[in-house]
This record gives C-alpha cells, sequence and structure tokens, in this order.
C-alpha cells in the first residue's frame, strides 16, 4: 500500500511528508445533502483524492416502474428529484407521451411550463440557500427557504401535496387551477423580484462567499462534457445547452413562443436582460461561483417564463383536457426523453410491449453525472472546499440512488 | 469587605480573606454564568430575529426567556458519552479546562472602579494570557475524543489561536502604551470625561486598531466567520463533535463566556470602559469625593456602563455570525499574517510616534495627555482613598470643553 501511494502520481507532493489520513464525510454528515459518503484521502487539511459512494437511498424505483403502469410510476418520479418533482412528473409523462404521440391541450401545455419553471425556481432556491449553508451561512438558508414555501403554498393550492405533487401526468394535468391562483401567483412574483436582490448582497456578491467559490472546483467545458454533466453544472462551464431549446421537438415544442435566453457566459458576458450583479475579476469561468450565477440568473428567467405563461394560459380559452386512463396500453416500441430539470438533462427510457405496463423503465440521472466528476474537482483542495465543490453541484440524492 | 469583616465583624484576617475571596468568587461565576445563559437566548431570539423567524417562544412566558434554562435541564438528563477508543481522562479533562480559562480571566477584569475580583496591575496580560489557555481544552478535546473530525477541528483551532494572538496581543499594547499602565482599572480611568477621551477616538492609528482588535477577538473566540474549529458543514462539529450534555454545555459556557470577555475588554481598552460618553456625574457634581453612597451609585452606573459596552460588543458577533459565510482555512490564516498583523505593527508604530508628536493631543482638552494622571492611580491596588483627591475643573483650551474636569492628585 505504501509504495502504491508513493507511486501515485494523484498525490500532490509537499516538503513535509506526513501520514495520510481516510476521512469518511458522510454518510451521516450535515453537509452532503441527504445520505452521500466521500471517502477523503486527506494530507493534514489538504484533500488528495476524494472518492464518492452511492446507493444509500436505493429503492428500486426503476424496477417498480416495470410493475406499474405509466401513470401509477409518476408518484415515484416525485421521490426521485424531491426538490423538483415538478419537473420529474414532467419528463416522464413527456416521454411516455413520446411514444404514445399524444398531444396535450394548448392550455395544458401552458400550464405545464408554468408550473414546470415554478418549480425550478423552488429547486434553485433550495439548491442556492443549502450552499450558503455549505459555506457556514445559515440565513440566506432560511431566506431561500421562506420563499420556496410560498411556491409549495402555490403548488398545495394547485394539487394538494408540498412535495411530492404527482401533478403534471401523462396526458396532461391532474386538474386545473383553482379559481384565484393565478392571482396569488403573479402577487408572488411580484414580492419576490426584489428579494433575489437580497440574495445577491448576502452571497453573489459578498466577499467572503465570492472568496469561497471563486477560482474553486473550476471544471473546463470539455471536462464537464466528458462527464456528461448537464444543466446549471454544464452551463457554469460556459457550454451553451439547455433542453428546453436544443432538445427533442416534442420538448421543445412546449417553450414555443416563449422569450427566453440561455443562462450561459456568451462572448465573455451573461445575458444581459436583466440587472445581474457583475461578475466578480477573481472568477474563472468553471468555477463554483459561476455554477452558482447560473442557477441565480435561472431563477430570473424563470421568472419572466412564469409570467409569460400565465399570460398565454389565462389566454387560453379551450378546455384542459384529461389526463389518459390510469390503464391506458402503450403502444410497442421504445422511447427517450430528456428534459431541462433544475439539476441538470433528466432522462426517460421506457420500452413497451403494448401493453399497459412498460416493460423497461430507465432514468438516466443528471446529479449522477454532476456527481461523478467530483473527484476530479475536489483533488488537492482543502477540506473545507468539498462542500464548496460538492455543493455547487446542487445534487440530489433520491435522483441519483432512484 | 475584607476590612468590613476585619474591622467591624472582628474575624481574623485569614478567615475574612478566604470569605471576601469566596463571595467575589460565586458572584463573578454566577454572574457570568448567568450571563452566558441570557446570551445564549438573546442569540436564539437575534438570530431568529435575523432570519425572519420567532425563535423560543413558549419556555417561560411570551418571550422564550427560560429557554436555555430548559437546554441546561435538558443536557443534564442527557447520558454522558463518551467514544470507546477516547483518551477517558484528557478527554473528561478538555471541557474544564476550557471553561477554568474562560471564567479565570474575569479575575482580573474590572465592572467598574474597584468592582474588580483582583486588581492586578498586569491586567490585561493576565486576561489575554488566561484566555489564551482555553486552545488547551479545545486541543485536548480534540486529540481525546478519538474521532478525525475532532481532530481535524482541534487542529485548526491551534493554529488560528496561535496566530491571532499576535495581532490581538500587538492591539492590546497600543492601549498599554497611550495609558502607561498595564492595570485594567488605570486604563479604563484614564478615558474618563467625554467621549473624545474614549482611546478609540485618541488618534487615528487607535481607531484602526480598534478594528484590527475586534477581527482578531472574534477569532480568538472562534466565532463566525472564524468558527473553523466547530464548522458544521466541514467538521460535523468539529472538536465537540464527541460531547454530549453536561461537558458539550461546558464548551458552550467557556464560548459565550469568552465573548463576553473580549467584548468587555474591548470596552476598558478602547470604549472609555465604565465611563459614559457624557460624564455625567462629574457634571451633576458627583465626583470620587462626595461621599460613600453616591461613589457607590456612580460605581453601579459605570458597571452598567460596562455591561453595556460588552453586550453591545456580543451583539456585533452575533450579528456577524449571522450574516457571513465562513472562510477558509487558508484564507483565515492569510487575514491574520497578511493583514492583520501587519497593520497591528504599523498601527502600533504610527500610534507610537503620535504620542511623540502630540504628547498632549492634538487639540488638548479632546485628549488628556497620560502624565497629568498617571501618578495617582498607580499607587497599587485600589488606587487613592477617595479624601486625598479632589477634582479641579480645568479650562480647556480648545473651547466648548469648558465643562470638562480633570481629577488632579493634590501634592
Amino acid at each position: 500500500m505504501a509504495q502504491l501511494i508513493d507511486d501515485d502520481p494523484r498525490i500532490i507532493e509537499f516538503d513535509v511528508r506526513t501520514d495520510e489520513m481516510l476521512v469518511n464525510m458522510g454518510p451521516q454528515h450535515p453537509s452532503t445533502h441527504g445520505v452521500l459518503r466521500l471517502v477523503l484521502r486527506t494530507d493534514g487539511e489538504i484533500v488528495s483524492e476524494v472518492e464518492p459512494h452511492i446507493g444509500y437511498l436505493h429503492r428500486c424505483a426503476e424496477k417498480i416502474g416495470e410493475n406499474l403502469t405509466a401513470r401509477q410510476w409518476i408518484p415515484y418520479t416525485d421521490r426521485m428529484d424531491y426538490l423538483a418533482a415538478m419537473n420529474m412528473n414532467l419528463g416522464w409523462s413527456l416521454a411516455v407521451e413520446k411514444l404514445m404521440q399524444y398531444q396535450v391541450s394548448e392550455r395544458a401545455r401552458h400550464l405545464r411550463v408554468l408550473i414546470a419553471e415554478m418549480g425550478r425556481i423552488a429547486s434553485h432556491l433550495v439548491g442556492m440557500g443549502a450552499y450558503g449553508l455549505d459555506l457556514g451561512t445559515f440565513s440566506p438558508f432560511l431566506y431561500a427557504f421562506r420563499e420556496r414555501e410560498k411556491i409549495l403554498d402555490l403548488f398545495e393550492e394547485a394539487c394538494g401535496a408540498r412535495l411530492t405533487y404527482s401533478y403534471i401526468t401523462v396526458g396532461g394535468l391532474t386538474a386545473d387551477l383553482p379559481p384565484g391562483w393565478l392571482r396569488k401567483c403573479e402577487e408572488f412574483l411580484d414580492q419576490f423580484e426584489p428579494v433575489i436582490q437580497e440574495y445577491h448582497a448576502l452571497l453573489t456578491t459578498n466577499a467572503i462567499f465570492v472568496k469561497r467559490t471563486a477560482a474553486i472546483g473550476v471544471m473546463s467545458p470539455e471536462l464537464a462534457i466528458e462527464y456528461g454533466c448537464s444543466g446549471p453544472v454544464l452551463r457554469g462551464s460556459g457550454v451553451d445547452q439547455d433542453m428546453r431549446r436544443d432538445g427533442e421537438s416534442i420538448y421543445t415544442a412546449m417553450y414555443d413562443g416563449y422569450a427566453f435566453e440561455v443562462a450561459v457566459m456568451k462572448n465573455g458576458h451573461y445575458p444581459r436582460d436583466h440587472a445581474y450583479p457583475p461578475v466578480p475579476s477573481d472568477t474563472v469561468i468553471g468555477d463554483c461561483w459561476h455554477r452558482f450565477f447560473v442557477r441565480m440568473l435561472e431563477v430570473v428567467q424563470s421568472m419572466d417564463l412564469v409570467r409569460q405563461a400565465i399570460d398565454r394560459y389565462s389566454a387560453c380559452k379551450g378546455p384542459l383536457g384529461e389526463p389518459v386512463k390510469l390503464t391506458e396500453k402503450i403502444p410497442a416500441g421504445d422511447a427517450y426523453l430528456e428534459t431541462e430539470c433544475p439539476k441538470g438533462q433528466m432522462g426517460f427510457y421506457l420500452v413497451s410491449d403494448g401493453s399497459a405496463i412498460p416493460w423497461r423503465v430507465r432514468a438516466r440521472s443528471s446529479s449522477f453525472s454532476n456527481l461523478a466528476v467530483t473527484h476530479e474537482l475536489c483533488r488537492g483542495c482543502l477540506i473545507a472546499d468539498v462542500p464548496a465543490i460538492v455543493g455547487s453541484l446542487d445534487i440530489v440524492m433520491g435522483e441519483i440512488d432512484r | 469587605m475584607a476590612d468590613f469583616l476585619i474591622n467591624t465583624v472582628g474575624l481574623p484576617e485569614w478567615l475574612a480573606w478566604t470569605i471576601t475571596a469566596f463571595v467575589a468568587a460565586a458572584l463573578i461565576l454566577n454572574v457570568i454564568a448567568g450571563g452566558a445563559l441570557v446570551f445564549i437566548w438573546a442569540e436564539r431570539k437575534i438570530a431568529a430575529r435575523i432570519q425572519d423567524r420567532l425563535g423560543p417562544t413558549r419556555t417561560g412566558g411570551r418571550f422564550g426567556w427560560l429557554q436555555s434554562l430548559a437546554d441546561g435541564i435538558k443536557l443534564l438528563a442527557k447520558e454522558d458519552l463518551m467514544p470507546e477508543g477516547a483518551d477517558g481522562m484528557l478527554f473528561r479533562l478538555a471541557p474544564y479546562i476550557s471553561f477554568c480559562a474562560s471564567f479565570c480571566a474575569f479575575i482580573a477584569l474590572p465592572f467598574a472602579f474597584d468592582f474588580v475580583g483582583q486588581r492586578l496591575n498586569v491586567g490585561v496580560f493576565f486576561v489575554v494570557a488566561v484566555l489564551g489557555l482555553e486552545v488547551f481544552g479545545v486541543i485536548l478535546a480534540g486529540y481525546a475524543s478519538a474521532s478525525k473530525w475532532s481532530l481535524f477541528g482541534a487542529m485548526r483551532e491551534a493554529a488560528q489561536v496561535v496566530s491571532y494572538e499576535v495581532p490581538l496581543g500587538m492591539c492590546v499594547v497600543v492601549p498599554v502604551m497611550l495609558a502607561g499602565s498595564m492595570d485594567l482599572v488605570t486604563i479604563a480611568e484614564k478615558q474618563a470625561g467625554w467621549i473624545t477621551n474614549w482611546y478609540l477616538f485618541h488618534d487615528p492609528f487607535t481607531f484602526v486598531i480598534f478594528w484590527v482588535y475586534v477581527t482578531c477577538a472574534v477569532a480568538s473566540v472562534n466565532r463566525a466567520p472564524f468558527d473553523l474549529a466547530e464548522a458544521e458543514s466541514e467538521l460535523v462539529a468539529g472538536f465537540h463533535t464527541e460531547y454530549s450534555g453536561l461537558r458539550w454545555s461546558f464548551f458552550f459556557m467557556a464560548e459565550y463566556g469568552s465573548m463576553f470577555l473580549v467584548s468587555a475588554l474591548a470596552a476598558l481598552l478602547f470604549l472609555g470602559g465604565w465611563n459614559g460618553p457624557i460624564p455625567v456625574a462629574t457634571l451633576a457634581g458627583l465626583s470620587e469625593g462626595t461621599g460613600d453612597t453616591a461613589n457607590y451609585f456612580v460605581r453601579l452606573i459605570g458597571c452598567g456602563n460596562l455591561l453595556l459596552k460588552a453586550t453591545l460588543g456580543v451583539l456585533l458577533m452575533m450579528w456577524v455570525r449571522w450574516t457571513l459565510p465562513r472562510l477558509r482555512i487558508d484564507q483565515v490564516m492569510t487575514t491574520c499574517l497578511k493583514y492583520c498583523t501587519p497593520i497591528a505593527a504599523a498601527m502600533f508604530a504610527g500610534a507610537m510616534l503620535w504620542q511623540l508628536a502630540f504628547p498632549g493631543g492634538v487639540v488638548r482638552g479632546l485628549s488628556r495627555p497620560a502624565g497629568e494622571i498617571r501618578e495617582g492611580w498607580l499607587e497599587g491596588p485600589g488606587g487613592l482613598s477617595p479624601g486625598r483627591r479632589e477634582p479641579v475643573p480645568q479650562v480647556g483650551a480648545a473651547g466648548g470643553m469648558e465643562s470638562q474636569e480633570v481629577v488632579q492628585v493634590v501634592p
């Protein structure tokens, strides 16, 4: 073993060679976002290697999906990314609809955009708040949860649940919005808009925050693509990809006519559709700060999308349409669809033999790929940087382990 | 009090002194422990308000006054756990060392003129040195816990506190130099009078060094953003990961005791100690010579003054804690070695040169020359008896300061 360590080129040499220590960070650790276990090989404060161990939250969701009908499996998608359950419902529903070649009504389409973007805001709020927690500041976390709570209230009013919604389903949505909901939603958006400036003051532009995140965990665009990273993690590295714009037509058709700019640094600057704080000079594209900033930008852009969706939805006078039968038969064949979930590109794959129950169900988790890059980013960083880097990837263990 | 026991009650001298010592110790211990409870409650409420919450609302009435007490009872009733591989003796010893170090320093901390456990002529150094002992408890706790996270916490604490003692010491030396004494009572008494007499406003260098002191003080008592030793998002709970129940609460009490101590020290060294911003007592004709009751009353108000200032300092620390993210260990060391130490050194030199250039302060009357009152206060513990001093009105050269009175020694 000693020989092996000596020959390992990944270990950084220092003047004083001390014993290495293997430390388990997790699965019961305050900042591993659930039940992630990181094995750190440390030399003093310096981490020479990080090895993520997963599987503590494995619930055989995919296998269960092979024993339930497509609509019955919707609640299980809720429990994958439990912070953005709406987007998970949407991903699976669209994948099934793709195989069924089902077209939802116009009203349902706009309502789906509205709900999915609200879900994105809620998810990014948790990601943002929990990131502050990882860096040792508690208050932004509660400020984020305060606003998220209002979104959950709205969701509760729409579908009755606060976390596992099962609202968006195959063939549409389970119910239409209750009267007065849109007004409340608009009120929330108006109230929420100035709060974002508070987040920027407390985190994004805070000197200590910038010190802790700038040039930490730098991921080159090549590395990000190599590891299959997606979502804000990929865009934080400056890769211009967003499934809402670049995805398959069944998904992009949902966003037809919606004006939004992908939150990514292009030509050395971020979109200028709103007054965003300036990028600090000591940040490097692809570092923790940029991943965080992309999320903050997406929150604002999702708000724009929600506003547009409210207008379009209220202009639609047609019926919402009923979702498909619970035991609706799925035509034989297979379908794979990736959607842009808050954490990244979430893919659902199903193979059907013509019965109501899919023959094969698989999910491609964005968090899984995003987590896989941890050992590259954490090499040679300090212990304090490990939560900073893992937090900036914004992983959800429910989605990784499924 | 000892005099009273010997002369009036007629107790033998050794017994009188022992009783006095016990009473003083009990007073300090209880006041500080009670204070810690209040601060813990205050921190909960303040954190809650900062975070848009309510905090404790039920325990002991509307504002949750008794929350800390209820917590204390809970901690008492908790199982006392010790990890299997722990070094038993050191593990048990560590919290007491931290606690004792934190509370011992209060011996030399004056709350008002003569309201001091033991007046020491090296009071400043005693306080700083004893406070520095607290780190031993933390290191022992981390070492004895047989937990890797604890060890990391202890290593960080050792590196951090030892480094920050250097700039902290330099900051403390500046008021000592200005006052010409290491006795905290003397230092505070020299800042008597108007707010301009406070060493904070003595010259630009002391103003800057006060903020360096604040930074170093926060760092040396391990409060955010320098709370690396217990960084919960990195090290679980750092050095006290394996502690539970009463032992853990001893660390907690030590932390709050130290917080109060460094704030009180800041008040004594820079913010005029127990002297208010306006010399109300002197203006009202209540000076040291007026009489015992009035005298006592003035001191009591002074004590309140100091407590108020120290509490404000603690509140500032709480505010900072609930606002800022935590620094990384290398950044903490950088802050200390690259910023705090050089700035402190430069300010120290600056304050020294300022004293040479303007021995009586820039404008006479704004800051009093040290020599004017020095001799009177250096005559050992207890200072002068009230009868030997009388206030002499001094007409300030700057104008507008006519009412200021300076205590001078009658030859």
